[in-house]
């Protein structure tokens, strides 16, 4: 017989009903209102009606959005595996119990508890053409500026710098939590059998992490697909839209244009995109687990 | 210590690799450091000058000069304090109720608030902005805080806490016929101090630098927070004040956060880990 505090009881539900009121409200609602929101004709000042479809053909017919939709997605192709295997890299490094190692954890995890804004500061300093880090050491070099934030192609790539150096301390941390789980007598077994180091690390040391790192990377993917502060900041989505991603793209619709109806169909596309990502990742990684 | 296991597979030459490598950390920060204490006219020249100087720390005293960046912090300070203790007593309650008691349908409201933990931001942002519009409520302190306070993962990490409790101290408790509210709040409570700290740092850091929610929801100046505050005047990067100014303010806005960081590392990096690995 369950103690009688474990007895179920309605009123025990009273407890969590503060926090399931703002969850409801800010959360639960809003999330079905955005999906209401797609199908009208809305702007700031209110509703004009039921439109079907016609935002997400908007959308979906906005050579702007598919241009965001690419950078995003390239976005999220380089920087997922670059911090997966920074994040490797720096677990099996400072997985010691130095204080050396500790130091260089403090180190690594510092960017990580900056604001969007002041990261984009830092960057700025380092890739503004003329008075940047950068620019400084390329004279010294003697090798031609380049305009980091304004050229094609490295603007995108400048973000994704900045999006890296930023975003590594987690990854950093769940694996070395990971690391730090694996059986020691694993280990001793591998020395017995006189394994090599790099043999030690592919039977004995990944497959143990292996669950850590596809949440390491579903969690990066999930959030690389919103990359936002820093483009809007750092390149605002220039030059001609080249580094623009989808959540400045929604925000352009639904802030600055006010278009609230062709804003939540994007939203409601990009939810959309981030679910068959993570899910399809997921998927894969799995599928070798069974094998 | 050599020899305990977590240090197994740990090489000497990763290790040195992962320290020289920490430069490309520090450089840029460095660099903003340095710049902030040169003098801002020998800046506007060219940032050469940051290797030469002269150096003061005038760019500094222009900040207590400026009336904006000090009102931006304390709104941040009002938010995010206000999100910490908000987040905290709802989601100690809540983690009590679906990790220590029963009642029908806990489990299913439990993986519903858990599935909230799958919803971006950019999917609710445009709704919440209406609903505090049509309030009338934007530009106030409740606006800025009020949407922090419906994240799951506060309640899921207490939830968490509170299943690990062994049943042995509130049972015990049981039989002295507490009631759940005391048992709550005279027992468990106490027990789950180190997790709210751990909750409470985390639930302050991602307050303090949230960006996207305070930017359209404060746009009258005097409400900025500070992560707005900075960005509005970065804004026209070449036309600032000097590049040393905006050097300075970073470092204001960076150290109130970098020294919570440092003092308080380990929560910090309890939160982020012990609610993913398990």
């Amino acid at each position: 017989m369950a103690a009688p505090h474990r007895q179920s009881r309605p009123s025990n539900a009273l407890f969590a009903a503060p926090y399931l009121v703002v969850f409801v409200a800010l959360l639960v609602v809003p999330l079905c209102w955005g999906v209401y929101l797609s199908l009208q004709k809305a702007d700031l000042f209110g509703l004009y009606g039921y439109t079907g479809w016609t935002n997400y053909a908007r959308v979906l017919g906005d050579a702007l959005f598919w241009q965001a939709v690419r950078n995003t997605v390239v976005f999220v192709a380089v920087t997922v595996p670059v911090l997966v295997a920074i994040g490797l890299f720096l677990g099996l490094a400072l997985n010691a119990r130095t204080r050396g190692a500790a130091f260089m954890r403090g180190v690594y995890f510092s960017s990580t508890v900056l604001s969007v804004t002041i990261v984009t500061l830092i960057w700025r300093f380092v890739f503004i053409p003329g008075d940047g880090l950068l620019s400084l050491a390329f004279e010294a070099m003697g090798w031609p500026p380049i305009g980091f934030l304004s050229t094609q192609g490295w603007s995108l790539f400048s973000v994704g710098v900045a999006t890296v150096w930023w975003c590594l301390g987690l990854p950093m941390i769940l694996i070395l939590a990971a690391l730090q789980q694996i059986p020691g007598d694993l280990y001793e077994a591998a020395a017995l059998d006189n394994a090599s180091r790099w043999r030690t690390f592919t039977r004995v040391t990944l497959p143990q992490i292996r669950n850590t790192l596809i949440l390491v990377a579903t969690i990066q993917i999930v959030m690389q697909f919103q990359l936002f502060g820093q483009a809007q900041l750092m390149t605002n989505g220039g030059p001609n839209g080249t580094s623009r991603p989808m959540v400045l793209y929604i925000y352009r619709a639904a802030f600055e244009n006010w278009d609230v109806g062709q804003g939540a169909a994007a939203s409601e596309l990009l939810f959309l995109i981030i679910l068959v990502a993570a899910m399809g990742q997921f998927w894969i990684t799995n599928r070798g687990n069974k094998a | 210590m050599s020899g305990t296991a977590p240090t197994h597979g740990h090489s000497r030459t990763l290790f040195w690799a992962a320290a020289a490598l920490s430069v490309l950390m520090f450089l840029p920060m460095a660099w903003v450091l340095v710049l902030s204490v040169t003098e801002n006219e020998a800046l506007s020249r060219g940032t050469e000058a940051a290797f030469s100087g002269p150096y003061t720390l005038k760019n500094y005293t222009d900040i207590a000069g400026n009336s904006g960046v000090f009102r931006w912090f304390a709104n941040s300070l009002v938010v995010a304090v206000g999100q910490t203790i908000g987040v905290l007593i709802l989601a100690s309650l809540a983690g009590y109720a679906f990790g220590r008691l029963e009642w029908p349908g806990r489990r299913l409201v439990f993986v519903i608030v858990l599935f909230g933990l799958a919803v971006p931001e950019q999917a609710v942002i445009i709704p919440r902005h209406q609903i505090f519009s049509t309030l009338n409520l934007h530009n106030t302190y409740i606006a800025l805080i009020l949407p922090g306070l419906s994240l799951p993962f506060g309640v899921f990490l207490m939830t968490q806490f509170f299943r690990a409790i062994p049943p042995e101290i509130d049972e015990a408790a049981a039989l002295d016929n507490a009631s759940r509210w005391r048992i709550f709040w005279k027992v468990l409570l106490p027990l789950t101090l180190p997790a709210q700290a751990t909750l409470g740092i985390f639930t302050f850091l991602f307050a303090w630098n949230d960006y996207w929610w305070p930017l359209i929801s404060a746009t009258d100046k005097d409400m900025y927070t500070l992560t707005v505050g900075i960005a509005s005047s970065q804004v026209n990067f070449a036309q600032t004040e000097g590049l040393g100014f905006l050097a300075a303010q970073a470092v204001f806005a960076a150290l109130p956060v970098l020294i919570v960081y440092i003092i308080f590392q380990k929560h910090v990096v309890t939160a982020v880990s012990g609610g993913a690995v398990k």
